[in-house]
């Protein structure tokens, strides 16, 4: 057994960031999984602050990543509402249809 | 007060052309018309005032232009000959203005009407009261620009839009002369004002410039060009095929403008400019021929018109003749004078042939007119006093000016003199006898009209007989009232004072007494004449104009002139606008500029607006690509 060390964490936070971000580009049904995506990044970036705080012995970034979390959550709340809207306006939360800005 | 003389006529036209919608088409006309005869009034206690107390004044209103040693000023220049021209434009532009009233009671766009004839009158103040050459040339382009307005006032019919177009492009190739007229009295002296102009013109009098490769004196150059200029306004012999098309305008513009006022601004410019005139006797010997030819063509071709409004037109063309030959052999105060007198008869006649024309329900044609003169009592006499005024009958006003014309001709004693003195004589004849022609065929004879019943015709309004008795006393006394004072044979000319320049004084003899009597005799003899022709034996006229069929033809269609313009000028001309419009313009200028350029930048962005897809996950994943690009591009420097 190896010890696991900082590279392990920073590479489960690099591969949820990807997991995130390809998330939001390869996802063609519902706008609801892009918002998980976004939440996906986010957590991406606390478990790299979170490492970086236990390996470095300073609690900053344990103290950001609760932050973090809060504005994720308050975000999360925004966003939903916002296609609650959507959804009334245009019927449709279907990523495809959503084209309103094609020039 | 001389500045509201200057101003008035031009808040009138302001009121009534911005704001006559909103006033109303009574109201306007009634401004228009308070605020001219307002300004007529100021302008006939100016007149006294300059008659009387010798007042003069050069009122300078702004600076104009002040530019290295070019000093143009707005002004106000008050002399005899200015206080003379104001009286003349401001009286009869009242009186046409209260005249419109009537006559165009019936159109639809009475605002823009009376603005227009307001602001003529304005710029034909400012044109008469400038003291240099420059505020002149505004005031000169100001009267053409009213004058394209009205010919083509009403703009729906093809002939007055194309009448307008004519006069506008005749008058610039008489402004090209003047313009560059003033621009060689600029580079001669320096200065564009008259009073300094006037004062250095001795010490240029020998003075030679070489022109187009020729060695020539340069006053002769300076006067030529002016005249050029003068003979587009005045419609003199080559220049003088607008004004007769002119009259497609509204009968009180052709009385306005082509009658008193506009026309009658070259001879006011050669009179202004008689101290540079005197100096090239040349250029006057010049202008007496070409205003006698002038008086004789227009004569001639009046002799045989059917449009009652064009006779009337070639009659002016004809006595504005006359005032160039009295300004050629130096009578420029007699030239000032028949243009006084001139302006009263000559508007007195067009207003009243629009009374005429008004009475047969817009008919011109006085083939279809004759024997109405009970029908239509005011306007028959009205027209008779007019008529014999510009025949020069005993005692009315055209008596004392035209002969005074011709005596002066006479006095001069040279070979131009003499013959200018014979021509006048027998245009004197020529027009008495189209004059009572035109009389004779409206009122007198059977009635020709088949349009209306000689029942339908009807006396004019009171607003258009009441301007016609004013002029009628102009026209009757005018002459016997002012005589002594234009070109009082007292010899010391006291009152033009120093606003004409006379290098010898006139002769002050009298020519032989049956020199005076031979005009008047002849003027007298035409009346019984003209009425045996076409009143009396109506067929002689028809038997000598089938026997001289080619001359009758080509007096008819006026010496040919618009068919010789046509096939020299215009054609090619033309042709070479359309050249010019359809290709270099059109397709050159705008297919690569403006034209080219928009349809360029509307293609590309076209295929760039196909980048706007609407997913927003595209453009997130073009700007982590972006991003990437340049993280890597950072990171790798």
């Amino acid at each position: 057994m190896t010890e696991i060390g900082l590279g392990h964490y920073l590479t489960l936070g690099a591969v949820i960031f990807s997991i995130g971000v390809i998330g939001i580009f390869l996802n063609r049904k519902n706008i609801i999984v892009i918002l998980m995506s976004i939440e996906l990044i986010l957590l991406a970036v606390n478990i790299n602050l979170v490492s970086f705080s236990i390996f470095l012995g300073d609690l900053a970034g344990q103290v950001f990543t609760l932050f973090i979390l809060t504005v994720a959550a308050a975000e999360a709340a925004i966003g939903l509402a916002i296609i609650v809207v959507y959804f009334r306006n245009s019927g449709t939360i279907r990523v495809e249809e959503i084209d309103k800005l094609k020039g | 007060m001389e500045i509201l003389i200057l101003f008035l006529p031009l808040i009138a036209s302001i009121i009534s052309g911005f704001f006559g919608r909103y006033i109303g088409d009574r109201n306007s006309e009634i401004v228009t018309s308070a605020l001219v005869s307002v300004s007529a009034l100021l302008s006939i206690y100016v007149f006294y005032q300059v008659i009387v107390n010798q007042y003069e004044e050069n009122i300078i209103i702004a600076t104009w232009i002040n530019s290295g040693s070019l000093d143009v000023n707005w002004s106000m220049l008050i002399d005899p000959l200015s206080a003379v021209m104001l009286v003349v434009v401001t009286t009869v532009s009242s009186l046409v203005h209260i005249y419109s009233i009537g006559y165009m009671s019936h159109d639809p766009h009475k605002p823009r009407f009376m603005a227009y004839l307001s602001l003529f009158t304005f710029a034909m103040l400012m044109l008469v009261t400038s003291d240099n050459f420059i505020q002149l040339f505004f005031g000169w382009e100001g009267v053409g620009l009213c004058s394209y307005f009205l010919i083509g006032f009403w703009f729906k019919k093809e002939s007055a839009n194309a009448a307008a177009i004519k006069a506008f492009v005749v008058n610039r190739v008489g402004d090209f002369g003047f313009a560059l007229g003033i621009f060689l009295i600029f580079y001669l002296f320096g200065t564009v004002n008259y009073s300094e102009v006037f004062q250095q013109i001795p010490t240029v009098v020998d003075k030679d410039l070489s022109f187009l490769g020729l060695e020539v004196k340069s006053i002769d150059l300076v006067c030529l060009l002016l005249f050029i200029g003068a003979m587009g306004k005045s419609a003199q012999i080559l220049l003088h095929t607008w004004l007769p098309d002119a009259m497609e305008g509204p009968t009180p513009v052709s009385a306005l403008i082509h009658a008193a006022t506009m026309v009658t601004a070259g001879v006011f410019l050669v009179v202004r400019c008689s101290p540079i005139y005197e100096y090239s006797p040349l250029i006057l010997n010049l202008i007496t021929i070409v205003g006698m030819t002038t008086a004789f063509f227009a004569a001639t071709v009046a002799l045989v018109q059917t449009d009652i409004k064009k006779i009337i037109a070639y009659s002016t063309c004809s006595q504005l003749g006359y005032m160039f030959f009295a300004a050629g052999v130096g009578a420029y105060n007699v030239a000032m004078f028949h243009l006084f007198t001139h302006a009263f008869f000559k508007a007195l006649l067009f207003l009243g042939s629009g009374s005429v024309i008004h009475a047969f329900k817009d008919e011109q044609n006085i083939n279809d007119m004759g024997g109405v003169w009970k029908k239509l009592p005011y306007t028959y006499a009205l027209m008779v006093i007019g008529t014999l005024a510009l025949t020069g009958f005993p005692f009315l006003s055209g008596f004392y000016s035209k002969d005074a014309i011709i005596e002066f001709a006479y006095l001069r004693g040279n070979t131009t003199g003499y013959y200018a003195a014979g021509i006048g004589i027998i245009t004197a004849f020529l027009t008495s006898i189209y004059s009572w022609r035109l009389i004779f065929k409206t009122f007198h004879g059977d009635y020709n009209n088949k349009n209306i019943k000689i029942e339908e015709t009807h006396e004019s309004p009171l607003v258009m007989l009441v301007p016609l008795f004013i002029l009628s006393i102009g026209a009757i006394f005018a002459g016997f009232l002012f005589k002594g004072l234009f070109i009082g044979h007292g010899g010391d000319n006291f009152f033009w004072a120093a606003s004409i320049k006379f290098l010898e004084p006139l002769s002050t003899e009298h020519p032989p007494t049956w020199f005076l009597l031979l005009t008047p005799c002849l003027v007298l003899l035409s009346i019984p004449i003209a009425y045996y022709l076409f009143v009396k034996n109506k067929d002689l006229p028809n038997a000598i104009v089938s026997i001289n069929k080619p001359l009758y033809n080509f007096l008819v269609n006026k010496w040919y002139f618009d068919e010789l313009y046509e096939i020299l000028f215009i054609k090619s001309l033309k042709k070479l606008g359309l050249f010019l419009w359809k290709f270099c313009d059109g397709t050159i200028i705008d297919g690569f500029g403006p034209d080219g350029i928009s349809s360029f930048i509307k293609k590309c962005s076209l295929k760039a607006s196909k980048f706007q897809s609407g997913f927003i996950y595209q453009y997130a994943f073009v700007m982590l690509l972006g991003f990437s690009a340049l993280l890597t591009f950072l990171i790798v420097k």
